[in-house]
Parts: C-alpha cells; sequence; structure tokens
C-alpha cells in the first residue's frame, strides 16, 4: 500500500526528473520529523494542507463532506434508540418469554453480521431483487433507509442487551417493590421510575457508539456510495491523498473527545449525584 | 471446565467455532480443486443445490475457481490473522497492564493517557490510516489488529491488580519471603486470567470483522490470496446474476463470529457470576 503520491498525480510514463520536482514540490523529501514538524504547525494555525485530488484546502473538502456522514449518523443513531431500548424493555419486562428469547436471539445476530454483509444483502433483497429502494448515492430520503439500517444494527444490538440487563438488575431493587406495592401502573413502574435509572450506562454506550459513527462509518460509506468522510477517507488513501487522510482522522479523534465530555456533562444533569472536582 | 460444558451458549459457541478452525485447518484435504488458479470457461458456476454442476458444492467465481476452496483456504487466512492478533494484543497488554498496575507512578500515568488517546481515535479509522502507511503484509495487518485490541487487556489488568495486590494472601505471601516476580506470576497474574479470557474470545469475533473489514476495502489481504472480506468485495459486482458469491463468504465471517460471540458470553456467564 505505501506509494508515491506524485506518481499518482502525474500521469502515466512520467520522467523521474518530474516525479522528484513534484515531490520537492510537495515537500515530501524533507525527512520524516522535519515534515512532521512543519505539519504541527500549520494544523496549530488551521492549515490542514492542501489535498493532492481536490487541489484545494483539505479541510473545506473533509467539511463539505461532513453534512452527509452527521445526516447517516443521526439517522442511525435514532433507530438505535428507538428500537434498541424498546427492544431491551420489552425483553427485561417479559424475561424468560418467547419474547425475551426472541429479541435476544435477534441482538446476538445483530452484533454478529458483519454490517458490510448485511448491507450487501439488503442491496440484493430490496435493491436487486424487489426494487423497492435504491442502493447508492445521496438524493432524498428513501436512499438514506438501507445504509442507515445496515449501520444501525451493530449499535441497536447493544443497546438492546445493555437495556435488557440493566433494567433487570434495577427491577429487583426494593424501591420498585415499594413502587409496585403503593399500587402504581405497571407501565409507571417500568417507563419512569426503573427505566430512568438505567439510563447512565445506556449514554456511556450510546455516545461512545456515536463517536464512532461519526468517525466514518467508513465501511457502510463505501458500499452504498454515500458521499460522507468515510467514503471520502478510503478514496483518499488509494489516491495517497495524505493531507485528506490526516484532516479526517484529526476531526473525527475530535469529534469523539467532544462528544464523550458532552456525554460526561450530561451525567450530572441527569444524575445530581455524580459531581466532578 | 463443567460449568463450561453445561452452558449451552459456550457449547454453542464452542462448537461452530471448532467446525471452522477444523475445517480451515483440513483445507488442503478438503478442497475440491485448487482456490487460486482461474479457469475461465467455468465462470460463475451456480451451487450443486441451485442446480449448477455437481463438480462444485458451492459454484463458482468471476474467475471460475471452486468457492467452496477458496473459502476453506480464506477461512485459514482470516482466523490465523485473527488468532495471532488477539495473542499479541493479550501478550502486550497484559505485560503492559501488569507493568503500569504493579510499578505505578510515571510509567503508569504515561501508559494510561496513552490508552486514552487510542480509545479516542475510531478503530477500522486507525486500523485503515496504518495500513495506508505501512502496507498490508500479514504482519503489519497483525499489528494494526493487535494495536487496536491492547487497550482492553491493559486496563483490566491493571485495575485487577491494583485490588488483588492489597489482598491479605498476597501481603502473607510477601510476609513468607516471596520475591517480587514470584508473587506477580503465581499471586496476581492466575487471579488476573478469567477476565483476560473473556475479552479475548469476544475479541477474536472483533478481529475477524476487522480483518475481513479491511480485506473488503481492498486494504487488507491481496489477491489473488482467498480472503472472506475480499470474496465479499468481489461478489458485490455479480449481485444480479450471481448472489451466491458475496452470499457464502459473508455466512462464513457470521459463523465464525457468533461461534466467538456465544463462547466469550458462555465464558463471562460461567467465570464471572456478578456480571
Amino acid at each position: 500500500m505505501p506509494g508515491d503520491p506524485a506518481k499518482m498525480l502525474l500521469p502515466e510514463g512520467a520522467p523521474q526528473s518530474a516525479v522528484d520536482e513534484l515531490n520537492r514540490h510537495l515537500g515530501l523529501r524533507e525527512p520524516l520529523w522535519i515534515q512532521y514538524g512543519l505539519f504541527l504547525r500549520s494544523v496549530a494555525r488551521g492549515d490542514f494542507g492542501q489535498s493532492f485530488q481536490y487541489r484545494s484546502p483539505a479541510l473545506r473538502v473533509v467539511v463539505e463532506r461532513l453534512p452527509a456522514t452527521i445526516q447517516l449518523a443521526a439517522t442511525a443513531m435514532l433507530l438505535t434508540v428507538l428500537f434498541g431500548v424498546s427492544i431491551g424493555v420489552v425483553a427485561a419486562v417479559r424475561q424468560g418469554t418467547a419474547y425475551d428469547y426472541a429479541g435476544t436471539v435477534l441482538a446476538v445476530l445483530g452484533q454478529s453480521l458483519p454490517n458490510f454483509w448485511l448491507g450487501i444483502m439488503l442491496i440484493l433483497l430490496f435493491g436487486v431483487t424487489l426494487r423497492w429502494l435504491p442502493t447508492s448515492g445521496f438524493q432524498g430520503w428513501t436512499y438514506l433507509v438501507l445504509p442507515s439500517v445496515t449501520l444501525a444494527a451493530f449499535p441497536t444490538a447493544l443497546v438492546a442487551r445493555l437495556t435488557r440487563s440493566s433494567l433487570l438488575e434495577i427491577l429487583g431493587q426494593e424501591y420498585i417493590r415499594t413502587g409496585r406495592a403503593k399500587g402504581l401502573a405497571e407501565p409507571v413502574v417500568v417507563l419512569r421510575h426503573a427505566l430512568k435509572n438505567a439510563t447512565i450506562p445506556l449514554l456511556t454506550v450510546i455516545g461512545l457508539q456515536i463517536g464512532t459513527l461519526l468517525g466514518g462509518a467508513v465501511i457502510t460509506e463505501s458500499i452504498f456510495a454515500w458521499p460522507g468522510m468515510g467514503k471520502l477517507v478510503v478514496d483518499a488513501i488509494f489516491f495517497r491523498d495524505f493531507p485528506v487522510v490526516q484532516t479526517i482522522l484529526i476531526l473525527s479523534a475530535t469529534i469523539f473527545v467532544v462528544i464523550n465530555l458532552l456525554v460526561d456533562v450530561l451525567y450530572t444533569i441527569l444524575d445530581p449525584r455524580i459531581r466532578y472536582g | 471446565m463443567k460449568r463450561l460444558l453445561r452452558s449451552p451458549t459456550a457449547v454453542t459457541g464452542g462448537v461452530l467455532l471448532l467446525l471452522v478452525v477444523v475445517a480451515s485447518v483440513a483445507a488442503p484435504l478438503l478442497a475440491p480443486a485448487d482456490p487460486v488458479k482461474p479457469s475461465f470457461g467455468r465462470r460463475l458456476q451456480p451451487p450443486r443445490l441451485l442446480g449448477g454442476a455437481s463438480a462444485y458444492a458451492l459454484g463458482t467465481d468471476n474467475l471460475g475457481r471452486d468457492i467452496l476452496a477458496r473459502l476453506l483456504y480464506g477461512g485459514r487466512v482470516s482466523l490465523v490473522l485473527a488468532a495471532s492478533a488477539v495473542a499479541l494484543a493479550a501478550t502486550a497488554g497484559v505485560v503492559v497492564g501488569l507493568a503500569a498496575g504493579i510499578l505505578g507512578g510515571r510509567l503508569d500515568d504515561f501508559v494510561m493517557r496513552l490508552a486514552d488517546v487510542q480509545l479516542a481515535f475510531p478503530v477500522i479509522m486507525l486500523a485503515i490510516a496504518i495500513v495506508a502507511v505501512v502496507g498490508s503484509s500479514p504482519a503489519a495487518l497483525v499489528s494494526v489488529l493487535a494495536l487496536s485490541g491492547w487497550v482492553l487487556y491493559a486496563r483490566t489488568v491493571r485495575a485487577n491488580v491494583l485490588t488483588i495486590r492489597r489482598l491479605e494472601y498476597v501481603e502473607a505471601a510477601r510476609t513468607l519471603g516471596a520475591s517480587e516476580l514470584r508473587v506477580i506470576l503465581r499471586h496476581i497474574l492466575p487471579n488476573t486470567l478469567a477476565p483476560i479470557l473473556v475479552i479475548g474470545s469476544s475479541q477474536f469475533a472483533t478481529m475477524v470483522l476487522l480483518e475481513s473489514g479491511l480485506s473488503f476495502l481492498g486494504l487488507g489481504i491481496q489477491p489473488p490470496q482467498p480472503s472472506w472480506g475480499a470474496m465479499l468485495a468481489e461478489g458485490r459486482d455479480y449481485l444480479s446474476n450471481a448472489w451466491w458469491l458475496a452470499t457464502v463468504p459473508g455466512m462464513a465471517i457470521s459463523l465464525v463470529v457468533l461461534g466467538a460471540n456465544l463462547l466469550g458470553d458462555g465464558l463471562r456467564d460461567v467465570l464471572d457470576p456478578r456480571l
């Protein structure tokens, strides 16, 4: 995989002198530590370099792809919370029944099917065989269905399992029995008293998942030709467009850290007993 | 061990994994044809069950290669890479975790911050970036996968060491004159083994997924070497006329991952009743 960006940019069979010249121009002939120092200096100034492929600032190239990634990640997250929590709650309340069993099987499958395979099978079923939904590109909400379902499968399974196990633990506690004893309706006990206390571990996991999704649903975006950051990073690697790769890495790490910070702040709002510092 | 055999989850997972491992190990005996040599006269034959030529149990791919043979040989690559990655990650993670937990101080701070930094990057993104720079040789792939996995062990072992080393029996061993190294190897390490096993088993599933994901993107095992991820990617172009190309390797990956996940869950239930 390692390669010479200059050779990618120049036409086939370009003379060695041209390759050397372009490499000098791009600053790729300096020793690595000097390149790294220069890179850090420019990043500190907000300059992420020029994209070799698009001939425009790498940061702009990456930020232009951000809305598509956010749209996909947000839809997938919505599906995850909606289905993950509902499946988990039903499985916990109906512990030991067929519902519980079905939910658990679904969750184990969701965690085991590779998302690239799931995506391809969805394309095969809904795109190729039934012809109900478009399978690639980005022109309206129908294009969002298959990629977001593919992307949501794994986190949904995770959230469902976690909801079930934390809810089961809480439902066994004294104050729940008190609630039931004083005649509260079962839905009030489960949803208001129990679920509320299960939100903290859920929030942690959901936060981590949001970070991962925003950091680039690399594989899902590639399968469905979704024009987001994930597809951009794969294309950039094949084109040896290093400034774009670096920018995406820095950006996704930043997003990840910021979201985890937000989750930590949310803890203190949801549970006043938690205080930092 | 007895309790493990009574856990249906662990047994199902173990049997699934064992089946795939045995089939892959025996690939040279089981494979009906060469997995790499193309034969253009026999392109895209359907599997036997769908009325294909009886010579090809799972059909042939776009270059006329036997899919069953490719599946078996591809499994060898995926399993060996994932297993080596788990072993490397576990070894590195355990050593780092032990060192951080026992020595403490600056080393501990440094290593744990490093772990935090590592966790800030989405795994697949990091793997892609590293592979893009260092290349996709098997050794590089194993290192990349291991790099994404060591943190879990390091954190768990460190946390365990911090609790165990204050326990009375460790104090007792020390009072009896056991050397520091002996205390670590004989008294502390064995008691961190259970969580390591649990993590390792679930991580094997993650590693298989990661490796096939990288190969799927063209960043892993390079053709013509068969690998499940790459077979899936090739099959994607033939969905409308030869859907089995993409379906078969995906099922293999799912089986392995399912097996490892179930085994991990079963192990956790048996070894760690608290969870």
